[in-house]
């Protein structure tokens, strides 16, 4: 980075960064994004055939099988052109494809959970798991919804112990903020060495 | 748009949050030049994120890829370096100053 003065109105960003938020319809991701950040418009190719995956070359391919879906994409300008954007996908494994690529270099990922439909995060939970890749469960707190204790989801969800379980109103911006930054100190602690894994860690 | 293809010819790998700009080549292909490839090189003026490009022109990431992929192959546009590479995870100093930074919001 250089040091001369930035001036985001000419500038643009110097760094980007990414995090995830995965969850099943419904569970408040877009509300999460559109909380902490400039919300806006943003689509993806889906793929609905198999026809093709894998061939490299494919130039002249005029009648592939593709539709686009909508995703939830927010970003938050920082100071000196530091920009983070928030990328929200549905949990289902059709679009895992599109996580591949957005979980690569990511800070990492939030899985919004409800606790009327906790069946819906195992999918999200597991590939970030076995993807290694810095993820907390954030627990979106519905009216009406019966409120369970936190251990309670941490063994509903069986996620490891050093994986951060919170309680979020994602309606709440200081809500949603804390969720990200718990995603982004959990990150820290996740990327310096693999020892941290295992750690006794502070929960939410 | 693209002419079928769903993945830019260039070699290089477009992060969805990889960011992208004008290097002043004037553009001499006119055969070329589409409005959304016009309008990509307008936005270029000054740095911008894949996924902002995409927002901003609302089309499908992949479709944007593959026009800044061949907008690059001719010199057009270029790859603006970062800090820490988009493919890894980011660096703890940067991380650290996200945290401040989110606290502070």
């Amino acid at each position: 980075m250089t040091s001369a003065p930035y001036d985001p109105a000419t500038d643009g960003p110097r760094v980007t960064l990414k995090i995830l938020v995965a969850g099943g319809f419904g569970v408040g991701k877009t509300t999460l994004v559109g909380t902490v950040s400039e919300i806006r418009p943003l689509r993806t190719e889906e793929v609905l055939t198999d026809a093709g995956v894998g061939i490299d070359d494919l130039d002249g391919v005029e009648d592939k099988a593709t539709t686009t879906v909508a995703m939830d994409f927010g970003r938050i300008t920082f100071r000196d052109g530091v920009a983070l954007y928030l990328f929200g996908t549905p949990g289902q494994k059709r679009f895992w494809f599109m996580w591949d690529e957005l979980s690569l270099g990511a800070i990492g990922a939030v899985v919004l959970a409800d606790t009327r439909r906790l069946n819906d995060s195992f999918a999200s939970i597991d590939y970030f798991e076995r993807r290694g890749t810095p993820f907390i469960v954030a627990v979106n707190c519905f009216d009406g919804a019966r409120r369970y204790r936190l251990e309670e989801i941490r063994s509903a969800l069986d996620v490891d112990v050093h994986v951060p379980v919170v309680l979020c109103d994602v309606r709440r911006r200081e809500s949603a903020k804390e969720v990200l930054i718990t995603l982004v100190e959990h990150s820290i602690r996740s990327g310096g060495t693999a020892a941290a894994r295992g750690d006794s860690l502070p929960i939410g | 748009m693209t002419r079928g293809r769903t993945r830019p010819t260039t070699g290089v790998q477009l992060d969805v949050v990889a960011i992208v700009v004008g290097t002043g080549l004037a553009v001499t292909d006119t055969t070329r030049t589409t409005p959304e490839r016009q309008r990509l090189l307008a936005l270029c003026g000054r740095p911008q994120a894949l996924a902002d490009l995409a927002s901003d022109l609302d089309l499908p990431i992949g479709v944007v890829r593959v026009l800044v992929g061949d907008l690059i192959d001719q010199g057009l546009l270029r790859i603006q370096p970062q800090p820490t590479s988009s493919t890894a995870h980011p660096d703890q100093r940067l991380l650290r100053r996200v945290l401040d930074d989110l606290r502070a919001l």
